[in-house]
């Protein structure tokens, strides 16, 4: 069986930041569970404060550095993707949407996500429902039904209350989709995949 | 192979001054331009199409004709004219016209624009870009090859018994090139005629670059127009030089930190790294462009942008001082050799004629 691969981007901002300590728990509760199928997992980790430089140069240029190029390649290439942000003016921060700005169109079509927010207090939780899932259905993401939002308060949470469960939950959902999931399907490449001409001057024929 | 510069025509200010040039004063700028480079022995002049402000130049073959009354050798091309927004009959008729008065030193660069409201504003729908840029080059190849066309298609009034007017000079069509930076199914639409494929690389990592191009080679030789090595390649570039390395970076970093394009952006020196932008010595120009060779193969075409982001004329015009006499004699020499004896050149107005005249023989005997 093939190691599956979890991309985890994690927008935190501060270090240590309880952004990554969300996407840690959200991925070690992940591969845990596919642990418990007897799959191995392998999770990269895309940490957008240390692209903050290169994915401002790329909303300017229209291309990728290398260094913002490596981690779209990891996150468009993983079997799933779990996504955490601070809320920050009741909605994601501007540098995680900015990195889901600059992937090409369809770049996560179908692609089994798992969100994750961090905030001040349990307030701003609904930001996961108006603000991160419209942008993952716009993304064509498919997003499991349980996302994990964590106020200050919830880390001194006890474990089997509250926090815990709700990333036991969320991490058991895109497990199970994981685990249902084929053999990995590979991304049409335009490159690879080319059209031949004929196909698209036929397509224009008038009936 | 043909080396050459194109510009893009952007009216902007000059960040050392706060000086904007009038649009006349710009025109005539892109005109100098195209007489200095052949003065100095280059061998294209391409300009841009656009028609939004900042930019002047959304008439290529009223400014190519002008261009082509005060210059004997150079050719006029453009960079690019917009096969998905443009009436295809114009392009036929436009391009056959600059023909005639230019003798034949004519090739187009077709591409689809990146202004998003250009669509619209021609009665066009964006969506449609590949499509209006398959359905109208087939069109307009027809005009070019058949006196008498019926036609009908998705995206224009049918035609019955039109003839495109003049037709090409001596029935031999303008070469031409397909200009993407993205798209595979426009390095495919070259390959599938065996025209040309430009890929303007100036702001792209050489790994994209190659892709492209190798993409448009395999393609190329699958339908049987040669081998991959034979395919038609044109590549960008952009340069800024002076005799001292240290003069050139501190003379062009404004006019790169305030550049309308990447301006803001990543720093000079970045942006060096990543793309074939080269500022620096003569010597570091000519480094910079024969690496083109390692990911994009022999090449027919290098056209080098130097006039954009408000630099002064006097300036772009010293700059194609330098080109004509330190850089271009050098890559000239340096790109022969090694080069395979069976890699064409870029096939010009007299090559096609020639290679014509060569088939009809072949017919005959």
């Amino acid at each position: 069986m093939d190691t599956i691969t979890l991309a985890v981007v994690s927008a935190g901002l501060s270090q240590p930041s309880s952004t990554r300590l969300l996407a840690d728990r959200l991925s070690d509760a992940v591969r845990a569970g596919l642990a418990e199928a007897g799959r191995e997992v392998r999770i990269e980790h895309v940490e957008l404060r240390e692209l903050a430089h290169p994915i401002a140069d790329n909303l300017v240029t229209g291309f990728p550095g290398q260094a913002l190029r490596d981690a779209i390649e990891t996150v468009t290439g993983a079997d799933a993707v779990i996504a955490v942000t601070p809320i920050f003016s009741a909605s994601y921060s501007g540098l995680f949407k900015s990195f889901f700005d600059v992937l090409e169109q369809g770049a996560l079509t179908g692609k089994p996500a798992l969100l994750g927010a961090t905030g001040g207090t349990a307030r701003h939780s609904l930001a996961l429902d108006h603000a991160l899932r419209p942008l993952f259905a716009y993304l064509r993401a498919a997003v499991v039904p349980t996302a994990v939002f964590a106020a200050s308060e919830d880390w001194a949470s006890a474990e089997q209350n509250g926090l815990g469960q709700h990333i036991d939950r969320a991490a058991q959902e895109l497990a199970a989709v994981l685990l249902r999931q084929p053999a990995r399907t590979r991304r049409p490449d335009a490159f690879a995949d080319v059209v031949p001409f004929e196909q698209r001057l036929a397509a224009l024929k008038l009936p | 192979m043909q080396f050459g510069i194109f510009t893009v025509g952007d009216v902007t200010p000059d960040p050392t001054t706060g000086r904007t040039p009038s649009e006349r004063e710009r025109i005539k700028a892109m005109v100098a331009i195209a007489q200095k480079a052949e003065e100095v022995g280059l061998d294209v002049f391409a300009t841009g199409e656009h028609h939004n402000p900042p930019f002047v130049p959304s008439s290529p073959t009223t400014m190519l004709g002008w261009i082509a009354a005060k210059t004997e050798r150079i050719i006029l091309s453009t960079s690019t004219t917009l096969i998905t927004t443009n009436d295809p009959v114009k392009i036929a008729e436009d391009f056959a016209m600059l023909q005639h008065l230019a003798d034949g030193r004519v090739d187009v660069m077709l591409g689809r624009g990146n202004t998003g409201p250009v669509y619209p504003w021609f009665g066009k729908d964006i969506r449609d870009g590949i499509s209006l840029a398959v359905e109208n080059y087939a069109l307009l190849r027809r005009l070019w090859r058949e006196e008498v066309v019926d036609w009908e298609g998705r995206f224009r009034t049918p035609l019955q018994s039109f003839t495109s007017t003049p037709r090409p000079m001596d029935d031999v069509p303008p070469f031409v090139w397909h200009g993407s930076i993205r798209s595979p199914e426009i390095a495919e639409q070259a390959a599938y005629y065996g025209d040309g494929f430009f890929h303007n690389n100036i702001f792209w990592p050489a790994d994209h670059t190659k892709r492209m191009i190798e993409l448009y080679r395999a393609r190329y030789a699958h339908y049987g127009h040669g081998t991959a090595e034979q395919a038609i390649v044109g590549l960008g570039g952009q340069v800024f030089m002076r005799r001292n390395s240290q003069d050139a970076v501190r003379e062009f970093r404004p006019y790169f930190d305030n550049a309308p394009v990447y301006g803001h952006g990543p720093s000079l020196e970045e942006f060096t790294a990543q793309t074939p932008l080269t500022v620096g010595t003569p010597e570091q120009v000519i480094e910079k462009t024969l690496g083109f060779r390692d990911y994009a193969g022999d090449y027919q075409r290098q056209l080098f942008l130097v006039d954009h982001a408000g630099l002064p004329l006097k300036t772009v015009l010293e700059q194609i001082d330098l080109l004509g006499e330190e850089v271009v004699p050098v890559l000239r020499r340096e790109f022969a050799k090694n080069r395979p004896a069976d890699v064409p050149d870029a096939p010009t107005h007299a090559s096609l004629l020639a290679a014509r005249e060569a088939g009809a023989a072949a017919v005959q005997a």
